[in-house]
């Protein structure tokens, strides 16, 4: 297959092409794995608490539930078919993209989902969005300057080691209570998206900061900075076209910390801002147990995840050519 | 007309250490001068300094600093940018780093005519054509898209010396122009460099190596700890040293000296040596032979690649075989294969006559004691955690010395017997400088009492002068203990210096082998002569001409 | 002597200890913290529970010098007994974690190649939920409450301790001082014991120090989102989440255990870092 490859490769006279393919195909198989993987976890934990599911459901109608009842309710979750049965019926309504059926709100998981999803992207795309542009503006301006250096590392060492609620805690004292320019809460309109959107970039945008920072400062250490330096380019020329290309190879590699930290900062953001959105849903679901929303909601999380990987490592291959020809 | 480039007391301090201390020189028109010196002497801070790029933290002060009648001393980043690539080209060690690897080397070769010249993109592209053709590579327009690491070594450094001078600058600087490639390479780069320059143009190349800059410097500066400690024109450097540095770094080229002749000025370590003498008679049984060894390992598409093949040898007490090949040659898997750390395809290793493959696992690890080895970078090769007396210690363990006091005299002895001292034991391998690892990795390979050290590249990640000391140690004990080397290595003249007999390998086929003043002398391969006649030569009357050995 | 012994003579790499003012002061502040969570009533002025007659939201000053709650109760008492559950949460999920953490990783990075491609997976798998996700899971099937919280907050880093490990133990097992042991004649066992073991988990409890500031921040986090400890207790996370009902009259009340928070996790994070810079200068 590889052999056979490599020759088709050369008959066509594209190398990179192929070789590109080949290995955003490896990835999606890889990526189509976790998400397999994920479900079947996400099964197991289902199966393994079905039991008090379905006990919970009439729990709720009050009346001692009768066994008829009990029957009918297992019935209705498909607990009475054999598991192997069970686990291919979850898989198939999966690639439908049916999530299941909360057991409090009585509404398909999915459909759940796609009701708060567009507040939760607002947030979370605007806030990737100043965090990536925090952390290359402070990156390259401040790599290998002193002092503004220590002051920036400083500040970031602050923000990333200071919890999401407690900088959305001094975002709303400042701006909302003291400066009384900001709405404390609410998803009307932009200004009120101000705030959670900083809450939710700041420590993202911190940590972003330090490992680009630090990359740089690996970058400008090599000789091709000093070669493009002696042909007379400008230090801050240098560092965008030539070292901040390097640096964003690892920012590209952190994309699993940023949708970690945006889908898991935004269950806080959203609480403590009193935001409708996917985190609100995912708290909620919590406290009331609604085992099927959770790990509804742990899936779809998942499958952004992957589907965020595969765009990474797409922009990855294309910003550094020896991944391919290597 | 003024001189070129003019420098008096310059001086350049790190956080109050001073790296440069006092360096004055000039250089005219048409004429080429080299700054010669080791690591850490502060010639490439020097050359760096020239362009206005000292570094990061740099105190630069300078009594005089001229390019072409200009005083520099007061310019700033503006003022410089208008020099750099425009009338000053620099050209660094090593293009796979010294060109961004992320763009293609055509854009490389662009960015100074973008920075000073009204070139239109057309235009540019049309110049990057010359420039790459002018540096002798084939097929520009096809060169000019590809990246860096698609490039040979010998191609990407033509095509970072076209990016140097593509404003037709009146300096080119070279720093190590030619460090990170092959010998052969090496020549065709150092002629190109030379003919760059003319008449108006000057050239000033920095390198360690005396006998590579000799091809092309009219004048030399041997540069040590900051200081310029002797120059003038290169024959009068090379003929008649005056500073017992520089003659010390002519005596330490190994090509021009044979087995038995020694390299450093260090007095030999006196202590006797306490381990039982091998004496088995000259040409008496091998203590390692190898029949037929035949390797392959599967390469990144699946397909197998032929690493070792065929290749057959025998090592005796006492002696020292030589491999020597470039990179990619097989010499360091066949050294695997003989320590047992892979298995051949094909073929059988035997340890004083027994086959390493008939041995049971249990019996293998106890006779991988008689077989050590020296690896080019010791630091990698020590726990980290360990302390020098720790590294030896264990290996005592395995020759049969328990925990105690006899371990802890053995362990001095044999740091004495490397030139090391007591005061060393606690001293962990990253406090010690490169040669003092290596004298360590000798030592512990010692403590197993081992009937052959495989040598793999010991000296090559070192200093000329720390070399001579190591291949001198290595000689000494061979001497005493009757213990047997396999030196391999791709320096011919390492090779030649350290072996008794010598392997030429290449493709993983032995192309020639035998007596190593024969093969040097009167080489029948092709490929033999070629690397050869890439060994740079010193034509001093300090040393006799290392070629051809001794039937001038 | 000739003029190579100088060039040889390279000075042994002395082991400066620098201390800058910033470690000073994080030391300081763990030690502050430690010892409140130690021995809590030598530190606090009243008893954290008890219903102040003096009154509600009192300011700071007085009595109170960080003044009263909501219910009267004195906030720097509160503050000073929110130190124990807080670090009991940071060590205790750390070292939970790190501990499955480098077993599963030393058995990926030692075992077969079956075993090792099983746990590889897996932890693939578990790490494309994000951490506070999965601490929810854990909470959503076992229940809210400090334990529950400390065990959801370290399985949700399992994973990650996991890759590091086994990372750490290929490059081990490949570097050339294991083959250099095993070429001494060493046995695989021993080999691995002496060498491949103490170098492979040592990063991973250099980088656990940093683990437990960011435990505690998950710990306080979980507990602002009321799935943590269960009120009255004095807790940072519950005391902030509480304050912030009552945030547009007295911020006070939150801006306390935000700093206590804050300080604790940078302090540690600070002193981490510093471990980790050293460790690292010596091992490469």
């Amino acid at each position: 297959m590889t052999a056979r490859g490599a020759m088709a490769a050369r008959l066509a006279g594209h190398p990179t092409a192929v070789a590109v393919a080949k290995r955003i195909g490896v990835r999606l198989i890889a990526g189509v794995g976790v998400l397999w993987g994920a479900a079947t976890l996400s099964f197991i934990a289902l199966h393994v608490t079905a039991g008090d599911a379905a006990l919970s459901t009439v729990a709720g109608q009050g009346a001692n539930p009768t066994k008829e009842l009990l029957d009918q309710v297992r019935r209705d979750f498909g607990l009475d078919q054999p598991l192997y049965r069970q686990y291919l019926d979850y898989l198939g309504r999966l690639l439908h993209g049916d999530l299941g059926q909360s057991y409090q709100q009585r509404i398909a998981v999915s459909r759940a989902i796609t009701e708060q999803l567009g507040q939760t992207v607002q947030l979370a795309v605007s806030a990737a969005a100043v965090a990536v542009l925090l952390a290359i503006g402070a990156a390259v301006l401040t790599a290998r300057r002193r002092p503004w250096r220590s002051i920036a590392s400083g500040v970031e060492l602050t923000l990333s080691a200071t919890p999401t609620f407690v900088i959305g805690i001094v975002l709303l004292i400042v701006f909302s209570f003291t400066l009384k320019v900001l709405p404390v809460s609410g998803n009307d309109g932009p200004r009120a998206l101000i705030l959670p959107m900083l809450t939710l970039a700041l420590p993202i945008g911190a940590v972003l900061a330090q490992v680009l920072r630090s990359e740089l400062e690996e970058v400008l250490e090599q000789p091709f900075i000093l070669t493009a330096r002696s042909r007379g380019m400008r230090d801050t020329v240098v560092r965008v076209r030539h070292a901040l290309r390097h640096a964003l190879v690892q920012i590209v590699t952190m994309s699993g910390f940023v949708v970690g930290g945006l889908l898991g900062g935004a269950v806080i953001t959203e609480t403590l801002f009193v935001r409708q959105g996917v985190g609100q849903l995912m708290l909620s679901a919590v406290t009331t147990k609604d085992i099927p929303m959770v790990l509804g909601l742990v899936v779809f999380a998942a499958f952004v995840y992957v589907v965020v990987n595969l765009l990474v490592d797409i922009t990855y291959t294309l910003i550094d050519p020896r991944l391919v020809t290597r | 007309m003024s001189s070129l480039l003019e420098v008096a007391g310059l001086t350049v301090a790190f956080e109050g250490t001073r790296v440069v201390d006092g360096v004055s020189f000039t250089l005219q028109r048409g004429e080429c001068l080299a700054l010669v010196g080791e690591s850490g002497s502060g010639k490439s801070v020097t050359t760096r300094t020239l362009v206005g790029l000292a570094g990061y933290g740099a105190h630069v002060h300078a009594d005089r600093l001229r390019f072409d009648g200009t005083d520099v001393t007061g310019f700033t980043d503006r003022t410089w940018r208008r020099v750099r690539g425009a009338r000053i080209g620099f050209v660094l060690q090593d293009a796979l780093a010294s060109l961004d690897p992320l763009r293609p080397v055509g854009r490389e070769i662009a960015e100074p005519l973008a920075l000073h010249t009204t070139l239109s993109r057309a235009e540019r592209a049309a110049r990057v054509r010359e420039l790459l053709e002018s540096v002798g590579v084939p097929e520009p327009e096809v060169r000019a898209a590809q990246y860096p690491h698609q490039l040979s070594g010998g191609l990407r450094q033509r095509a970072l010396i076209a990016s140097a001078i593509a404003c037709d600058p009146d300096l080119l600087l070279a720093d190590e122009p030619t460090t990170a490639l092959d010998a052969t390479v090496a020549v065709q780069v150092l002629d190109l460099l030379g003919s760059l320059k003319d008449n108006r143009s000057g050239l000033l190349i920095v390198s360690h190596d005396l006998a590579v800059v000799a091809r092309l410097a009219d004048r030399v500066a041997v540069m040590k700890d900051g200081r310029i400690v002797e120059a003038g024109t290169t024959d009068a450097v090379l003929q008649d040293p005056q500073h017992p540095y520089t003659r010390a770094l002519l005596a330490a080229v190994p090509s021009a000296h044979a087995k038995g002749t020694r390299l450093s000025t260090v007095e030999r370590p006196t202590v006797p040596a306490p381990a039982p003498v091998l004496d088995p008679a000259p040409g008496g049984a091998p203590v390692l032979a190898a029949v037929g060894l035949r390797k392959s390992f599967p390469g990144p598409d699946g397909v197998a690649r032929v690493a070792v093949e065929d290749v057959s040898l025998t090592l005796r007490a006492g002696e020292t075989l030589g491999i020597v090949g470039e990179s990619g040659s097989g010499k360091s898997t066949t050294a695997r294969l003989l320590l047992g750390l892979e298995t051949p395809d094909a073929g059988e290793v035997l340890v004083d006559g027994t086959d390493w493959s008939a041995l049971t696992p249990e019996e293998r690890r106890t006779h991988r004691r008689r077989l050590q080895i020296v690896y080019q970078d010791p630091l990698s090769s020590f726990d980290p955690r360990y302390t020098v007396d720790r590294v030896i210690g264990e290996a005592l363990g395995v020759a049969g010395y328990p925990r105690g006091i006899r371990r802890r005299d053995r362990t001095v002895e044999l740091l004495e017997l490397v030139a090391l001292d007591a005061g060393y034991l606690g001293r962990r391998p990253l406090e010690l400088s490169g040669g003092q690892r290596q004298r360590v990795a000798v030592a512990r390979a010692l403590a197993a009492e081992p009937e052959v050290i495989v040598c793999d590249e010991p000296v090559s990640a070192l200093d000329v002068s720390v070399q001579a000391q190591i291949l001198d140690l290595l000689a000494d004990l061979q001497a005493r203990l009757r213990v047997a080397y396999l030196f391999i290595s791709h320096d011919l003249g390492v090779v030649y210096h350290a072996s008794d007999r010598v392997l030429v390998m290449r493709d993983g086929r032995v192309l020639e082998s035998g007596d190593v003043r024969t093969v040097f002398a009167d080489p029948q391969h092709d490929y033999t002569r070629e690397l050869l006649a890439a060994i740079p030569r010193l034509a001093t009357h300090a040393t006799p001409p290392p070629t051809p050995m001794g039937v001038s | 002597m000739s003029a190579f012994t100088a060039t040889a003579a390279v000075l042994p790499r002395t082991s400066r200890i620098r201390l800058r003012p910033g470690l000073i002061l994080a030391g300081l502040f763990v030690a502050v913290v430690v010892a409140a969570a130690l021995v809590p009533q030598l530190l606090a002025p009243h008893d954290p529970l008890a219903i102040g007659a003096e009154g509600a939201f009192l300011p700071s000053g007085g009595g109170h010098l960080l003044g009263t709650d909501e219910s009267g109760r004195d906030v720097l008492s509160r503050m000073v007994y929110g130190a124990r559950p807080s670090l009991v949460m940071g060590l205790g999920a750390t070292a939970i974690a790190v501990t499955g953490g480098t077993l599963l990783g030393l058995a990926a990075g030692l075992g077969s190649r079956l075993t090792e491609s099983l746990i590889m997976r897996l932890i693939d798998v578990v790490l494309s939920v994000p951490e506070l996700l999965l601490a929810l899971v854990v909470i959503t099937l076992a229940g809210a409450g400090s334990t529950n919280a400390m065990f959801a907050v370290a399985f949700a880093s399992i994973p990650s301790y996991a890759r590091i490990v086994r990372a750490q133990t290929h490059i081990v097992r490949r570097s050339t001082f294991v083959e250099a042991a095993t070429g001494l004649g060493i046995r695989r066992s021993t080999v691995i014991w002496r060498h491949v073991l103490p170098n492979a988990i040592r990063p991973v409890l250099v980088l656990s120090t940093i683990g437990v500031g960011t435990a505690i921040s998950a710990g306080a986090a979980l507990s602002f989102l009321g799935l943590g400890a269960e009120p009255p207790a004095a807790e940072w996370g519950d005391m902030l989440s509480n304050g912030l009902q009552y945030i547009s009259n007295d911020w006070f009340l939150v801006a306390v255990p935000s700093v206590a928070i804050t300080l604790t996790v940078l302090s540690i994070t600070v002193l981490g870092r510093e471990l980790r810079r050293r460790s690292e200068g010596r091992s490469t």
